[in-house]
């Protein structure tokens, strides 16, 4: 059996991919059911509100320390303490984010540009590949 | 969405009784109007009181912090098409509107029963250590986690949803 790494529970940091507030990250506070969680962001400007988990992406990230149902002072605390937002940005998925971000907001001539240096890079790789291939 | 309603009213003042007594009653209705209505409905069951001969003094909306999920229980009663029969249900919420929509969610789903035909008696906070049913009771549990492996990812807004896609979706 595949042991899952990210999993629902408290303290668990979620990205919100729905709604006004997409995009911002949260903190599970709370679990109501199977479905639906507590959330609250008070450093990233979420309100603390109940969220399904459908618009929910459940990050790598956890809050350590945090008792079930903390007020949001204690949550803001623990997210600035834990350096949350700094440490997120250093994940895979942020990276991801970040990358899918910067293509998006490309114009025709970053593309061009895009283009040219994709084929010097495959350039270098042919070449080298070339020589490893006379050697043998 | 329901909204919690505190209905004030009594009988209108006569030659006989001038300062007739007052009851109060607290409703979850859709609106107003309807909490008046219910308000009626009640009294004219347990009091010599009508719509007719009496008036309402005062209506006022409860409002409640949504900030702590709580575990609801819900007494209630209601006409099914054989017979009235009691209920005790519980649910977790964040608010007593919340749980009593749910509940009557959740009897149209189970029992068919619409609005008019349920009666809810009693709407109270459970502790965890009193609760009753094994649904909640799993979902109190002190360190409670699980995955969610079958995922459909979602768009920011149903706008940006495509009808046609190329691609079948991928759930893990």
């Amino acid at each position: 059996m595949v042991e899952f790494k990210k999993i629902v529970e408290v303290g668990r940091v979620v990205m919100i991919t729905y709604g006004p507030d997409a995009g911002k990250l949260a903190v599970i506070v709370d679990i109501i059911d199977h479905a639906r969680a507590l959330i609250d962001g008070p450093t990233t400007n979420v309100a603390r509100q109940a969220m399904s988990f459908k618009r929910l992406n459940i990050t790598s990230m956890k809050v350590a320390n945090l008792p079930r149902g903390a007020s949001s002072p204690v949550v803001a605390k623990r997210v600035v303490d834990q350096k949350v937002v700094e440490n997120f940005a250093n994940t895979s998925f942020a990276k991801k984010l970040a990358a899918r971000q910067a293509r998006a907001t490309l114009n025709d001539f970053d593309r061009f540009k895009l283009m040219i240096a994709k084929k010097q890079r495959r350039n270098i790789i042919n070449r080298e590949f070339a020589k490893l291939k006379k050697q043998n | 969405m329901l909204h919690e309603y505190q209905v004030v009213g009594r009988k209108l003042p006569s030659e006989k009784d001038a300062n007739p007594r007052l009851f109060r009653m607290r409703l979850f209705a859709p609106n107003p109007v309807i909490a008046k209505s219910r308000f009626w409905y009640f009294l004219k069951k347990v009091n010599k009181v009508k719509k007719m001969s009496g008036e309402i003094v005062n209506v006022s909306e409860i409002f409640e912090k949504k900030n702590q999920v709580k575990t609801y229980g819900i007494w209630l009663r209601y006409d099914s098409r054989s017979g009235t029969h009691n209920m005790y249900k519980e649910y977790r919420q964040l608010s007593r509107t919340d749980a009593v929509t749910n509940c009557y969610q959740d009897m149209a789903a189970r029992h068919r029963v619409r609005f008019g035909s349920v009666q809810i008696i009693r709407v109270a906070e459970v502790k965890s250590a009193d609760v009753r049913r094994p649904y909640v009771k799993q979902l109190i549990q002190n360190d409670l986690s699980f995955p969610i492996p079958h995922r459909i990812t979602v768009k920011e807004s149903k706008k940006n949803n495509s009808t046609f896609v190329a691609k079948r979706p991928s759930t893990f």
